[in-house]
């Protein structure tokens, strides 16, 4: 669309132009030679001292510039490379570090776990023992007072039986031949007593 | 007189008449454009390379960013045995975008829009190219009118057709150019004119179509730049890699 604008005004420009060549005796002005030479020569001038300076004195200077930023960002690349690497290094310095005294922590706490455990089986032990002897103590007394009490029951149903027998009758009676009996009866029935 | 839109195009001296034997050499409104235009190049590229900071300011992006296209596009067309012409190459590409660019502001004038500007600097490369091409080369430079892989019947006829067609290079380079500049320069004052003689009622249009043109030319003035930067490009590419 615009392209078509564009040609058509060429297009129209021309009758223009036609007109101007037919206005102005001169026509186009690019045909008149008249500063042909002018144009020529400052041009060249113009030209060839812009092409001196710039290709001696400020292209270098751009790509060297150029040359510069591009090295020193490969350094500075490096660099946070380098750094980079570093940090990782440390960082898995640290984690050991850490790993390290988290078994150590491991450790003292089962050490730690492991005397209380000792200390509480030796106290353990040692009350054991204390109730063990206690224990034996008391069946000891158990049995003393389980012997002695035979004793006493025939002491007592001796003198009951002699006291009784003195009432009854009304006559002493000796009391080695009771006891005599009573032992000999004790003896007899003293399992269904005991239990023993 | 401001009416006719070639007279944008008058050249007039500005000061005394300077002669050098037979030659008039004054100083003229289209020295003073390239004058102009030399110096905001040189102006605008020392100001760019001056310092060196890591992140660059505007004006140094300018430049770097000029020189790595420039650098790129020679690199692209012509291979790496081109790089003792880019200082060259990066003048032209810079001097004829900055006429064409000069040209834009009202009231200037074109340098480019002159068909001997553009001529001497396409006889300049092609003379130039073609010295190239004999000392790369010697006679061998010749077989860039002789393709390969043509039947024997056809060649006096390519033959001949390559010859006009490389004759050819400075004058369709130069009239490129030159008529690029020239057609846009006449149209828009043309529909500036036109602006004036509709008035207040009918003058919109044209305004409009001037605007849009504006940015149409000053696109062309940057394109034309390149056209005949790359052209040049290629006309070495094929002084300095023979296989045609």
């Amino acid at each position: 669309m615009v392209k078509k604008i564009y040609f058509q005004s060429i297009f129209f420009s021309f009758f223009f132009i036609k007109e101007a060549f037919a206005a102005e005796s001169g026509g186009m002005p690019q045909l008149n030679p008249e500063f042909w030479v002018s144009q020529i020569f400052w041009l060249i001038l113009t030209f060839g001292i812009m092409y001196l300076v710039l290709s001696k004195l400020i292209l270098p200077k751009i790509s060297n510039n150029l040359e510069t930023r591009k090295s020193q960002i490969l350094e500075n690349i490096e660099a946070a490379e380098k750094q980079r690497e570093d940090s990782d290094a440390k960082l898995k310095e640290y984690d050991e570090i850490i790993s390290k005294s988290k078994l150590e922590a491991n450790s003292i706490f089962n050490q730690a776990r492991e005397k209380a455990l000792k200390d509480i089986s030796a106290k353990r032990a040692i009350l054991d023992q204390q109730i063990d002897n206690e224990i034996v103590e008391a069946e000891k007394e158990i049995d003393i007072l389980r012997k002695n009490a035979p004793d006493k029951i025939n002491k007592i149903a001796i003198e009951t039986s002699s006291e009784l027998l003195q009432k009854l009758i009304g006559a002493d009676v000796n009391n080695s031949s009771i006891s005599a009996i009573v032992d000999d009866l004790s003896k007899r029935n003293g399992d269904k007593y005991y239990g023993n | 007189m401001a009416a006719n839109p070639m007279s944008q195009f008058d050249v007039y001296r500005i000061g005394p008449e300077i002669k050098v034997g037979a030659f008039d050499i004054s100083f003229t409104n289209a020295s003073l454009f390239m004058i102009l235009s030399t110096v905001s190049i040189l102006l605008i590229f020392n100001l760019g390379s001056k310092k060196n900071s890591i992140l660059p300011n505007k004006i140094q992006l300018i430049a770097e960013l000029s020189y790595t296209f420039v650098s790129k596009m020679i690199s692209d067309t012509a291979g790496s045995k081109a790089k003792p012409y880019f200082a060259f190459i990066f003048s032209l590409f810079m001097f004829v975008l900055f006429c064409n660019m000069f040209g834009m502001i009202p009231y200037t004038f074109t340098v480019t829009s002159h068909i001997i500007v553009t001529f001497v600097l396409a006889a300049f490369i092609f003379i130039g190219v073609t010295v190239i091409g004999f000392i790369k080369h010697g006679f061998g430079y010749l077989k860039l009118f002789v393709p390969s892989g043509v039947p024997a019947v056809l060649l006096p006829l390519i033959v001949v057709i390559e010859i006009i067609s490389y004759l050819s290079r400075p004058i369709s380079l130069s009239v490129r150019l030159f008529a690029n500049m020239m057609a846009g320069h006449t149209m828009m004052k043309v529909f500036g004119g036109f602006v004036i003689s509709l008035g207040i009622v009918g003058g919109w249009l044209p305004l409009s179509f001037s605007v849009a043109l504006t940015g149409l030319e000053i696109l062309v003035a940057f394109l034309q730049a390149y056209v005949f930067a790359i052209l040049t490009c290629i006309y070495l590419n094929d002084a300095l890699n023979l296989h045609h």
